[in-house]
């Protein structure tokens, strides 16, 4: 009897830790090549309570007021590499306002903040791994990695799933934004496919009259699979 | 088999979904022998990282409501964190560590030992390799110094 295992991760699909053309990779990859591991504690993860992580549904709102900007619904199913749900798991957003000014002490860009927006949330998925959000879309901002650097409109995902090595931090975009064909980051990954599944889809179903944009983002989370035994055919 | 979604790096400003409490794993009550994790994070300048983001996940001792093994520190101005936290089962005297950053368009995946239990990860390992992942005892608790690039690279993991 073996114990499960993750399936090896299409090299293509994930970005190189090394990417010339985004510069803070430079001192902070490593060089040495990475050491195959047979995954032992990381085959479980932690459980989050949602009366210890409460979750906050609508980032749209603060104490009441609505924040300036489009507002959007986000929503999606979070699946493993098999297809399954992930049921429960804990999704932490963040993201800058409509002007592209995250609510951080450390962001210097000149663009306003809004006193009605902070722009960070939490939600669990259900049973079927389906998650929602509201939120206002964000801003594109500067950022100095070369002259005249842009960040596409983006809502940052930070996702717990089913085992320690699932965990996944990534990057939700906008359908039609010029700012992805420049943008390093995003074009770290090298297959176009996976980069393609970064970007969300509208979705008129999700849109609610009168109300708010709506935009659909699926997720894939690394599963444990069952090794075959030994010589079974 | 669908493919696995693209991780994209944390970035600067990931402070916004953090809590400094959740570095204090004991917060909620638990109770038991306690474990005190601190060290300094740099880059292959040696330069400290300041906003950088190190979590640990323990299997041991079991998770209850009021202890679920799981913790998150923010480094500092001088890249330092710090973890406080229940010793983990003699049996398996190790965390398992992510690291995010801007900078790391991927996690950086490792474990931090407190003893050399000669495991099958361990016993892999040149000797110099292996002592990355081991902390040393000192008198304010345990230290583990993590170097993502160049002299005394920290041993990264592939799951």
């Amino acid at each position: 009897m073996t114990e499960p295992v993750y399936l090896p991760l299409s090299p293509d699909s994930q970005p190189p830790y090394a990417a010339p053309a985004y510069g803070s990779t430079h001192k902070r990859a490593p060089l040495q090549p990475l050491v195959a591991a047979a995954p032992t504690v990381e085959r479980a993860g932690p459980v989050f309570l949602p009366s210890q992580f409460p979750a906050e549904i609508d980032m749209s709102r603060e104490g009441g007021r609505d924040a300036m900007g489009q507002r959007i619904i986000v929503a999606g199913r979070v699946t493993d590499d098999a297809g399954r749900p992930v049921a429960d798991a804990m999704i932490e957003l963040w993201q800058a306002n409509a002007a592209g000014r995250y609510h951080h002490e450390r962001d210097a860009h000149d663009a306003p903040l809004d006193p009605n927006f902070r722009g960070a949330g939490r939600v669990f998925t259900d049973g079927d791994g389906r998650y929602r959000f509201t939120s206002i879309k964000p801003g594109a901002y500067p950022w100095r990695n070369h002259p005249n650097a842009w960040r596409p409109n983006h809502i940052h995902f930070s996702l717990f799933g089913a085992s320690w090595g699932a965990r996944l931090v990534t990057q939700m975009y906008f359908p039609g934004d010029p700012l992805l064909a420049i943008d390093p980051i995003f074009q770290s990954i090298p297959d176009p496919a996976a980069r393609a599944r970064l970007i969300s889809a509208f979705d008129l179903e999700l849109t609610q009259p009168e109300w708010a944009l709506g935009f659909r983002f699926d997720i894939v989370l690394r599963g444990l699979h069952a090794t075959p035994l030994e010589g079974a055919r | 088999m669908a493919g696995v979604t693209s991780s994209q790096t944390i970035g600067p400003f990931w402070h916004m979904l953090s809590d400094p409490a959740h570095a204090d794993l004991t917060r909620l009550g638990a109770t038991g022998p306690r474990l005190e994790l601190a060290g300094t994070m740099r880059d292959g300048d040696g330069a400290p990282l300041t906003d950088a983001c190190i979590e640990i996940w323990q299997a041991t001792p079991a998770a209850s409501p009021l202890f679920n093994g799981w913790g998150r520190c923010a480094t500092d101005g001088h890249g330092g964190y710090r973890f406080v936290t229940l010793a983990p089962d003699a049996a398996a005297p190790y965390f398992a560590v992510a690291i995010f950053a801007r900078g790391l368009l991927r996690p950086l995946w490792t474990r931090v030992y407190f003893a050399d239990i000669g495991d099958a990860l361990l016993a892999a390992l040149a000797p110099a390799r292996r002592a990355t992942l081991l902390a040393q005892r000192t008198e304010a608790g345990w230290r583990w110094d993590i170097r993502l690039q160049g002299d005394g690279e920290t041993v990264f993991l592939d799951l």
